[in-house]
């Protein structure tokens, strides 16, 4: 598959190829998706709700390098703002626009509240302090009941409406969502290209060598985890919108280790990977349906082999979204 | 209110023992690798199985086994589950070694999920009962309840764990472990098969998760194929609260933490006044947990860490 494997002439043309092929897959997978039936749109709306789950996370896993196994805390606080500020837990039936900017805005605090004590974590400790965070997060979920409803969570969501245009239906839901991920896709990579994304990079290569440079690490640092919860919490206001309901057995532990998984299968730090995983682990059980629990077994086994054999993902870092528009316009 | 303390402290003790039996193979995996092995709370859930196995399909009725059939069940049960431990290792891990830190342990979440489900397609899915390895005798102990199966489980983790630290601080393949768990590259420069020492570590580790997946399930009387998960996740925070790497830490740990959710139960409702009912201990062990973390992160036993070592380059 690397470059040194194919002669050297034909190099430039599969470099052509595949973006191509890859480009034209998606856009006849787009422009299908609302004329498919209603059951198959959900499927294709729970994957983008996760590639942008990966998208979140990928920023503080993939560009600056820290092991957060608590992100779905983050997904939580989304879901849940939209589910008591829509709902009649409280009778307040705020618009969804607003909801949007408030939850994004809580998760950013959260994400900072979290990032601060654990700003002089690194490496495995951060990790399980991240997991023990998410853990807490959800038991309050399940035993808050005045506020949460505990273990049967909220139900009758509002519809979500933006200007009065209804967003309830699968299909409604599915141009809502295309419209959210390729904004904040296009916005991260941009990000990742700017002199904060370098920054991140910097203290991904070399924490200490990037505060030698001058780079203000904390700062970096928090940024990264207040961009990637709000992000997270984005995704959390419109899966409780396209729900219509939330129960903290959404939130649960194997929720972020599987948005983990398909960040490194796919491709670490890089958005085109994090596609290429969701697709995987999302949308590969749905096709193997009829093979009840022996998809799961497969899907494990897959994992394992898939790390084994393409350590760095399936796409490498260094084919990002520059390299895919770069090949499709012959550079 | 004596009987009370003895009979909650004998609970918080067996409960410590099982947590410090897995927590056991957390660490010893860490210290060897550095790696958070996910799949260790499988081989809690395979010990169960295999000794509910050997029971039913090989030797038949329990009640005709006797005290030596039960013995041997056990240690079947375990030596086997020990040896699944090292074939997943040269399988899932091995050829990982030289990758990043985190493929391996994300190898293990696929080892992880193949497991249960692997279990769940060949018993079923649902929980079975699981009979108990020691007879349902109580004893009265100043008011309180003392039963032969705590006091069972509790000489069970006691010979076991007496075993580990004896193989490890006494024995010549001890000392081989400690010199790859000390720095595996000056271990392989001063001849010492690491390989060896990494199987060793996998082949104990899953025996002792093994030994307390069966005393849980007999304590319980019940087994599913997703117990590994609560429990594993219950051990493994037992074992970062000890300090991770180091052996005694893992089993200190897992005392306090029992200890931690047998008082929370019993006291978190009491003196908050009924607005934190029982169901908060897991968010007091955690909370504790993080605190810990916070101030010493290598834990209550493990070697003091700087910032700056907690990293190994190429993490990712």
């Amino acid at each position: 598959m690397s470059a040194a494997d194919t002669p050297a002439a034909a190099a430039p043309r599969t470099r052509r190829i595949i973006p191509f092929l890859v480009f034209a897959l998606a856009i006849a997978l787009l422009v299908a998706t609302p004329f498919l039936p209603n059951y198959h749109i959900r499927v294709i709306n729970g994957l983008l709700i996760y590639i942008l789950l990966g998208i979140g996370l990928n920023i503080v896993i993939g560009y600056a390098g820290l092991l957060d196994l608590g992100f779905v805390a983050f997904y939580a606080v989304g879901a849940y703002t939209y589910a008591l500020l829509a709902s009649p837990q409280f009778d307040l039936h705020l618009p969804f626009l607003l909801i949007l900017l408030i939850a994004a805005f809580l998760g950013m605090l959260t994400g900072i509240l979290l990032g601060i004590p654990v700003l002089k974590l690194r490496g495995d400790y951060l990790a399980i302090v991240t997991l023990g965070f998410g853990e807490i997060i959800r038991i309050m979920m399940n035993n808050v009941d005045w506020l949460t409803g505990g273990p049967q969570g909220i139900a009758r969501l509002d519809k979500a409406s933006v200007f009065g245009i209804e967003f309830a239906r699968p299909v409604e839901i599915y141009f809502l969502l295309l419209v959210i991920v390729f904004t904040v896709a296009v916005l991260v990579w941009r990000m990742e290209q700017s002199i904060l994304g370098k920054a991140w990079a910097a203290i991904r290569e070399d924490q200490d060598a990037a505060r030698g440079i001058g780079i203000n690490t904390t700062n970096a640092k928090l940024a990264a985890f207040a961009t990637s919860a709000s992000i997270g919490s984005i995704a959390g206001v419109i899966f409780a919108a396209s729900q219509r309901f939330v129960s903290p057995e959404s939130f649960t532990l194997q929720e972020s280790v599987l948005i983990v998984l398909m960040i490194v299968i796919g491709g670490i730090g890089n958005i085109l990977g994090i596609v290429a995983g969701a697709a995987i682990l999302i949308l590969l059980p749905e096709v193997l349906r009829e093979f009840a629990e022996w998809r799961i077994l497969f899907l494990g086994l897959l994992m394992i082999v898939l790390i084994i054999i393409r350590p760095a993902g399936i796409v490498p870092r260094s084919f990002g979204p520059d390299k895919l528009i770069r090949g499709l316009f012959g550079k | 209110m004596l009987g009370t303390i003895i009979q909650q402290t004998v609970n918080a003790l067996t409960i410590g023992s099982i947590y410090a039996l897995i927590a056991l193979g957390y660490t010893m995996v860490y210290g060897v690798l550095r790696m958070i092995n996910f799949a260790h709370g499988e081989m809690f859930m395979l010990g169960a199985y295999a000794a509910f196995l050997a029971l039913t399909l090989v030797v038949g009725d329990i009640g005709a086994v006797g005290a030596i059939g039960l013995t041997l069940v056990f240690f079947g049960a375990i030596v086997a589950v020990g040896f699944v431990g090292v074939g997943i290792e040269r399988l899932a891990y091995k050829p990982l070694r030289n990758s990043t830190r985190l493929a391996p342990m994300l190898s293990s979440l696929g080892v992880s999920l193949s497991l249960v489900t692997g279990v769940q397609i060949l018993a079923g899915p649902q929980p079975v009962g699981f009979p108990s390895f020691f007879p349902t005798t109580r004893f009265d102990v100043f008011g309180g309840t003392v039963t032969l199966v705590q006091i069972g489980i509790l000489i069970a983790a006691f010979i076991l764990m007496f075993g580990l630290y004896m193989l490890v601080n006494r024995s010549r393949m001890g000392i081989i472990v400690r010199a790859v768990s000390e720095s595996r590259p000056t271990a392989q420069l001063l001849g010492i098969n690491v390989n060896m020492a990494i199987s060793m570590v996998f082949f104990s580790g899953p025996l002792l998760g093994a030994a307390g997946g069966i005393l849980y399930a007999s304590y319980y009387g019940i087994m599913s194929p997703t117990m590994g998960a609560v429990i594993g996740l219950k051990a493994f925070t037992a074992a970062i609260l000890g300090g991770i790497g180091s052996i005694p830490g893992a089993m200190l740990g897992a005392y306090i933490l029992a200890f931690v959710e047998v008082g929370g139960t019993a006291l978190l409702p009491v003196v908050s006044g009924g607005v934190l009912g029982t169901e908060y201990r897991d968010v007091l062990s955690f909370a504790i947990l993080i605190l810990v973390l916070l101030m010493r992160p290598a834990g209550i036993l493990g070697e003091p860490v700087s910032e700056e070592s907690m990293v190994y380059k190429r993490e990712f």
